[in-house]
Parts: C-alpha cells; structure tokens; sequence
C-alpha cells in the first residue's frame, strides 16, 4: 500500500508538472525560452509514457517529440530572428 | 483515482490550454506550439485510457496509433514552420493577415 | 553561439478576452473530463485480440505487431504524410539558407564520436523492435538525429547524391511497402496481408526501408530546403508586395 501511494504521489506531481510546463511555455514573452520548456515537455511526457506501460511511445516522444521537433523550432526561430535583424537594418539605412 | 484517469485528466487538461493558446496568441510560433501541446494531451488520453486493464499488458492498438500520430504530428510540425517563415518573408510579420498589427 | 532574441509583436490580450476563453475552456475540460470519468475503470480493449494473433503476426512485441501487421494500412499512409509533407516544405523553398561560417568545434569533435554510434543505435532499435521496444519510427528518429548533428556542423549533401539517389531513398519505404502490399494480391491473398511463415523477414525487411525513408526524410525537413536547389535562388511565388 505504500509503495501504491508513493508511485500516485510521482505521478500527480509529474502530471502538474506536465500542466505547469505547458501554460508556462504557451504565456511566456521570449519565444526561445517557451521553445526550451516546450523541449522539457517533451521530455516530461516520454516519463508519463513509461508509467503508463507504453515504452514504445516513450522511445517515439524522446527522439522526435522532444529532440527533433525541439531543433525544428530552434532551427526556424534562428532564421525568424535573423530576418528580422536584416530587416531592421534595412529600415536603419532607409532613414538614415 | 488509478495513475490511468490521473494521466487521462492531466491530458484533457493539456488540450483545453492548447486550444486556449492557439485561439488567444497571435504570433504563428506560439500557435505551432500550442496545436503541439494541444496533440500531446489527445495522445497522453488515448494511452492512459489503453492502460485500464489492470496488470494485464495495455492495449497495443491505441500505442501505435500515437507512435503513427507522434511522427505525422513532427512532419505536419516542419511544414507548419516553413509555411510561417513564407509568411513571415512575405510580410514581414510571422502573423496571420486578420491578426496584423499596421 | 548567437544570441536568439526576437522583439514580441503582439500586445497582451485583453483581460476580458482571456477571462471569457478562460471560462469556455474550463467548461470544455470539466465536460471532457466527465466524459473520461464515465467510462468503465476496466475495460481491456483489443489487447485479447492483439495477444491471440501475435504468434501468426512474425514479431512478438504487439506493438509492431500493430503497426506493421494488423494496422498496416496506418503505416503505410503515414509514410505518405511524411513524403507530402516533405514536397510541401521544399515547394516552399528554403527562405534563408543559414549560413554560419563558424563551426563550434566541441560540437565538431562531438558530432564525429556520436553520428556512427547513432547510426548503430539506429540499427539496433530496427533489430529489437521485432520482440521489445523499438522498431522502425524510433530508429529512424535516431537517424534523423545523426543527420541534424551533420547539418548542425555545415555539413552538405554531395552535388553527385543530391538528385535522383536522394529522391529514391526518400520513396523507398513507401515503394517496398507498396510493392509488397500488392505482391501478395496477386498470390490470393488482401491487400498488405502477409503469409505467418513469411511476415517476420517481410516486416524486417520493410521496416528496414522505412527507417531509412523516415530517417532521410525527417532530416531533410530539419534542412527545410533542396539541397538540389542552389541555396542562394529564391523561387519566385509570383507573390507581390
């Protein structure tokens, strides 16, 4: 029975921790760090798969869930932000 | 309460803030995210109701319907993001054209 | 490494705005959640079925059991999504290829330990999928990662690869799959049904190509463009300011 309640207590706060990382992620105003929490929750998730039987799904979140659609979105923020620069510049030589 | 519903809750709660978060946020990134987050809660519902039957071994099908969804999730992901830097060339804005602040 | 930092557009939306969505979206989690709390705490879905047939399926991990036998029809679909969306991102054309002349050489040194250990990693996930967890979406997940790795450190593709080779191991999976699928029509049998003597070797040898097309693809949609295409021609859109 204790052991029980030991296992619920990891998987309540797993579950708020889950919640806390997606508002966290969604309501942040720098974009590069909702992109890091959104990489935590993916990692995070893979650690609810596991407690749920489902290793297959864990080993699917972690690669692509987490990794790879982490560097897909640091990948296209980088070249948001490098556009944007080029276009301040451009306005910077526009009134200048 | 099993670890079942607790993770079935815990997902249903993800969806309701994804969907918060892409109808509230206007800049395209913070919706891909959002449509991502509001896709992990489905999925983390459909394996948690799988994993209802006891100590027996979860059900396989709902497991491989979320590995299909996870890598068809990742792709529709890529392309979302290459549509919003088209966007974002175009108009010099990573907004939708209603959303666009002159 | 560059400091990403990016000026915030949007104001804050009102409270008014955020309190009513607020509140819908709670009514929606509640009724959700009632639904959820309705169902039997019991219930053991296909999983009876899964384990009676798992023995005909020529893999005994049920989940690649599913995936590659019984629900193959997902599978084979899903290798489609994968290939469409990656016409749609080239048919994009990359915006800016990004060019960075600095190579981290931690990361130079790291990629050159990690990439074949990720290429082995990969085919050992292919192999134990069969019978524990793995298989080919995770496999080929890796060996996107090896090829992220690549590009991370400026690497590219050769000139000589990047046409028709490219393009053939990007369809192969599909193709096999396809091609197997029909094989076995023409042998009186349904579409993508294996005979239980045949169906492990079949599996492998279609999870084998699938890996492959996954693991290509998915790296190729990190890169965003074609690597055919000269990095520096912008496909006009017709689209005008």
């Amino acid at each position: 029975m204790e052991e029980i309640s030991i296992l619920l207590l990891f998987d309540v706060l797993v579950g708020l921790t889950l919640v806390w990382l997606a508002w966290q992620t969604l309501s942040s105003l720098d974009l590069f760090r909702a992109i890091v929490l959104f990489i935590a929750f993916g990692l995070l998730m893979a650690l609810a798969w596991v407690r749920l039987n489902a290793p297959d799904v864990a080993l699917a979140e972690a690669t692509i869930g987490a990794g790879l659609t982490g560097a897909l979105f640091l990948s296209a923020l980088a070249q948001l932000s490098a556009s944007t620069k080029r276009k301040d510049e451009e306005n910077k030589i526009e009134n200048s | 309460m099993t670890p079942a519903f607790l993770y079935a809750l815990v997902g249903i709660v993800l969806f309701s803030i994804g969907l918060y978060g892409l109808i509230l946020y206007k800049h395209l990134l913070r919706k891909i995210l959002a449509i991502n987050i509001l896709g992990s809660g489905v999925f983390l519902v459909m394996v948690a109701l799988a994993a209802r039957t006891g100590d027996a071994v979860p059900d396989a099908v709902p497991h491989a319907m979320v590995i299909t969804g996870i890598v068809v999730a990742v792709s529709a992901t890529a392309l979302a993001l290459a549509l919003m830097l088209r966007v974002d060339a175009e108009t010099g804005q990573a907004v939708l054209p209603e959303d666009r602040e002159e | 490494m560059r400091k990403i930092k990016l000026k915030i557009l949007e104001k804050k939306p009102s409270l008014f705005t955020r309190l009513t969505l607020g509140i819908l979206m709670f009514l929606l989690a509640a009724s959700l959640a009632y639904a959820v709390w309705s169902l039997p705490t019991q219930a053991l879905g296909l999983s009876a079925e899964v384990a009676k047939n798992v023995e005909m399926s020529g893999v005994s991990n049920p989940v690649t059991a599913v995936l590659l036998n019984y629900r193959s029809y997902d599978t084979l679909l899903e290798l489609g999504v994968l290939l469409l969306a990656l016409f749609g991102v080239w048919s994009l054309g990359g915006v800016s290829a990004n060019k960075s002349s600095f190579v981290n050489p931690i990361l130079d040194f790291l990629s050159r330990f990690l990439v074949p250990v990720f290429i082995l990693f990969s085919g050992y996930l292919l192999w134990v999928g069969g019978f524990a967890p793995g298989g080919a979406f995770q496999a080929g997940a890796v060996l996107a990662a090896a090829g992220v790795l690549l590009f991370l450190n400026d690497w590219q593709l050769e000139r000589k690869y990047s046409g028709f080779s490219l393009r053939f191991v990007l369809v192969l999976g599909l193709v096999l799959f396809v091609a197997i699928g029909f094989g076995f029509v023409f042998l009186d049998r349904v579409f993508l049904e294996y005979p239980p003597q045949l169906a492990g070797g079949l599996i492998l040898l279609i999870e084998a190509a699938a890996t492959l097309s996954i693991g290509i693809s998915l790296a190729a949609l990190f890169l965003g463009r074609d690597p055919s295409v000269k990095s520096d021609s912008k496909i006009d859109t017709g689209v005008h300011k």
